[in-house]
């Protein structure tokens, strides 16, 4: 006997903890509020305005390169995650149409050319940074101090570059890392700001700490050992803003936990050997950008050790 | 993984349910071989007559759950394999007049032989949704030594408590079937883990053993409420640190471990001489008013959901069992088996399933280390060996990576369909 359908069947579970991937995106856009609030206050409308545009574009990019691949548009935040994110990582007087051209690339090429989110192989917006600096390079590599609201732009170097001068002590240049009122990327000057960010999404389980740990850690210890400044690396430049932000991306970060680790040690590596004996001042970008590369690597060897894998058990007697 | 409790049930006393006017009687209601009917249409039978039996080893017989007449033979499709078994309909006279039921006069005395025996002959199985015959279980191989016995009184789903309410109000009777269970094992150590949702279940069962004279031998562990904190592998991790070996069984580590209400059931078969026919069943969800049921086994499910005061509002799904391993049912017509413990009644979710995005979720929530997403990219690709190299017969299938699963795909439905695969393709082999 077939019994007549009357209710609807459905696989288990029948529960779902609800955490979808757009409610993350969103936590992530909250958390990088922190971060973005000190770059408007550092650098003032024009940084408002790359933000804005950088966004915009990410979404309205998203939207046509979905409809040309015939596939559903869905706001799931991630178009905006990448766009701020490029936005945060960009010199505060970089021409908006740049940004426009750099966002566009983040989604076009660096995501959905790769089928789109999950399938991505490297960070989008880190992507779209590397391109903007292949094309754009000295506007790229524009810095100014902090000026806030209306005061003019002053050049200065970031803190890492060769010719970068401080004329304090070492405490208050820690000072002005720790709290942002310095040269750098708009959203990565604060170190205070994007930690709070950072500790929100591990206090709401979004992110864990192997990655950032691993990473910042590995920077410091590396930094000492070649007889640098470690708490001047670890405050500088990109680092806190990558190892928070950049680094922990799900879909370009390995899924094992010692994956994750050996990634973080990684990228650490990189940052460290790059700021010391490479060309350019900084190497949070590329380092990522190449552990995004060997991410494939990684989960294909480090696998999990399944329950119960041992030898079995001699149980007489 | 940490879950909504929702046990809407957990105050509610037990309450029989009237007798059923027909009960529908599955020949396989266990793991292992199937029953062969023992009468045919038109014969007469009473309450706890055996009605189906195997010559096999790995079987539980099963029984009459009213006096009346067989009326039918039908098909039924079992859950959660989806075999169809064939099953006796049985019409109730009304008078429920009960077989003679063989109480020993001295069950102290009763050798293990004859334990084993009548847990046998009354049909009883693992209750807390496995249904793997209990005499087969109290019989380790020659050489196993179990050192050690866990009694199961987690109930670590959501919604249901009808475990949590035998405990409570057949607590001596378990404790009983546990001293039964000590006296065929002869363990070292007795443990029974509750979580600690049921603080009143713990407090009422160590003031038992305290009164029964069981103080020094069960000890009582307290557990934290934590999905899948029931399963077995879990809970021998969780308390004695040793691991299950990949296809192994817990008596490979020196264990068993039985169900709360298994337990009772031993006592009455041991004690009382009685079959095994009725069970506890918890209907929840979006009913009326959710109870605890005393029901018969074999009555169909729309008596119990009619008997809780109906379906409530716009629910249009019907859970046998827990809301993380059950199985929605296509209607009401299937009855309450022996595995039967919970009846759940709720508006359906639609599944949106979105892309991984490799967040790792599902291998940081898996209770057997496994790595969830890959099964489900491994099913994608058509690769179930894969599927087999990485382990996926040593899922159980808890469901604690779909619910955790931020793309909302549906996992635990990849890793069955993985394994079916297998199995069809060892069977062509």
């Amino acid at each position: 006997v077939i019994p007549e359908r009357e209710f609807l069947v459905s696989p288990g579970p029948h529960l779902w903890r609800g955490l979808s991937v757009s409610k993350i995106m969103y936590l992530v856009v909250l958390a990088l509020m922190f971060p973005t609030a000190a770059g408007v206050y550092f650098f003032g409308y024009h940084a408002l305005l790359v933000i804005a545009v950088s966004v915009a574009t990410a979404v309205l990019t998203e939207y046509v390169t979905k409809k040309l691949r015939k596939r559903a548009f869905v706001m799931d935040g991630s178009a905006v995650v990448t766009g701020l994110l490029l936005a945060l990582i960009l010199p505060p007087t970089i021409p908006l149409w740049m940004v426009a051209v750099g966002s566009v690339f983040s989604i076009a090429i660096v995501k959905e050319a790769f089928g789109g989110l999950g399938h991505n192989i490297f960070n989008p917006a880190l992507g779209g940074r590397a391109f903007m600096t292949a094309c754009f390079s000295v506007k790229m590599t524009t810095w100014v101090l902090p000026m806030g609201f209306g005061a003019d732009a002053v050049t200065s170097a970031t803190p890492l570059s060769e010719s970068f001068v401080w004329e304090g002590d070492k405490l208050s240049l820690y000072k002005a890392l720790f709290l942002g009122n310095i040269g750098g990327s708009i959203g990565e000057t604060s170190a205070l700001l994007i930690l709070i960010g950072g500790i929100l999404l591990l206090a709401l389980g979004i992110i864990n700490w192997r990655i950032p740990g691993a990473y910042i850690g590995t920077v410091a210890l590396l930094t000492l050992a070649l007889g640098q400044d470690a708490i001047f690396h670890i405050l500088a430049g990109g680092l806190m803003l990558g190892a928070f932000f950049m680094a922990t991306d799900y879909v370009t970060s390995p899924i094992t936990a010692r994956g994750q680790i050996i990634f973080g040690i990684g990228a650490g590596i990189l940052t460290a050997v790059i700021r010391r004996f490479g060309g350019l001042p900084e190497g949070v970008c590329y380092s990522i950008l190449f552990m995004n590369a060997v991410t494939p690597l990684i989960d294909k060897y480090v696998k999990v050790r399944p329950y119960g894998l041992v030898k079995k058990v001699k149980n007489e007697g | 993984v940490k879950l909504p409790e929702s046990k809407l049930t957990a105050g509610s006393s037990i309450e029989p349910i009237p007798l059923p006017e027909k009960v529908i009687i599955p020949l396989h209601q266990n793991i292992g071989a199937p029953c062969n009917a023992l009468v045919k249409r038109g014969d007469k039978v009473l309450t706890g007559q055996k009605i189906g039996d195997s010559e096999k080893y790995v079987n539980a017989p099963v029984h009459a759950t009213v006096s009346g007449e067989i009326t039918a033979t039908t098909m039924v499709v079992n859950p959660p394999s989806g075999q169809v078994t064939e099953a006796l309909v049985i019409t109730s006279d009304g008078a429920d007049k009960w077989v003679e039921l063989e109480a020993p006069k001295n069950p102290e005395a009763l050798s293990v032989e004859e334990i084993l025996g009548r847990i046998r002959r009354a049909g009883i199985v693992g209750l807390g949704g496995a249904t793997f015959p209990t005499h087969v279980k109290l019989s380790p191989p020659k050489g196993k030594n179990i050192d050690t016995v866990i009694l199961n009184g987690c109930e670590c789903e959501p919604y249901i408590t009808s475990d949590h309410r035998v405990m409570l109000q057949y607590g001596e009777k378990v404790l009983s079937g546990l001293n039964i269970i000590k006296k065929v094992l002869s363990p070292d150590t007795i443990y029974i883990a509750i979580e600690d949702n049921k603080d009143d279940a713990i407090d009422h069962l160590e003031e038992l053993t305290v009164a029964m004279g069981f103080k020094e031998d069960f000890k009582i562990i307290p557990l934290k409420s934590k999905y899948p904190m029931g399963a077995e592998k879990t809970l021998i991790g969780i308390i004695l640190g040793r691991e299950v070996p990949i296809g192994g069984l817990p008596l490979d580590v020196g264990v068993v471990v039985h169900n709360v209400s298994t337990a009772k059931a031993i006592h009455d078969a041991v004690f009382e001489g009685r079959p095994f026919v009725d069970r506890v069943v918890t209907v929840t969800g979006a009913v009326k008013n959710p109870k605890n049921l005393l029901v018969r086994l074999g009555t169909p499910l729309r008596s119990l959901i009619d008997y809780c005061g109906g379906i409530d509002g716009k629910a249009n799904e019907v859970v046998l069992g827990g809301p993380m391993m059950g199985i929605s049912q296509p209607a009401l017509d299937f009855p309450v088996t022996k595995g039967t413990n919970c009846v759940l009644v709720k508006e359906s979710r639609p599944i949106r399933e979105q892309d991984c995005i490799s967040c790792g979720k599902c291998l940081e929530v898996c209770p057997m280390h496994l790595m969830p997403t890959m099964f489900v990219r491994y099913v994608k690709a058509s690769r179930y060996d894969a599927c087999k190299e990485a382990y996926i017969d040593d899922c159980f299938e808890c469901g604690a990576c779909a619910y955790t699963c931020p793309a909302n795909i549906p996992i635990v439905q990849y890793v069955k369909v993985a394994k079916s695969e297998l199995i069809k393709r060892a069977a062509t082999k």
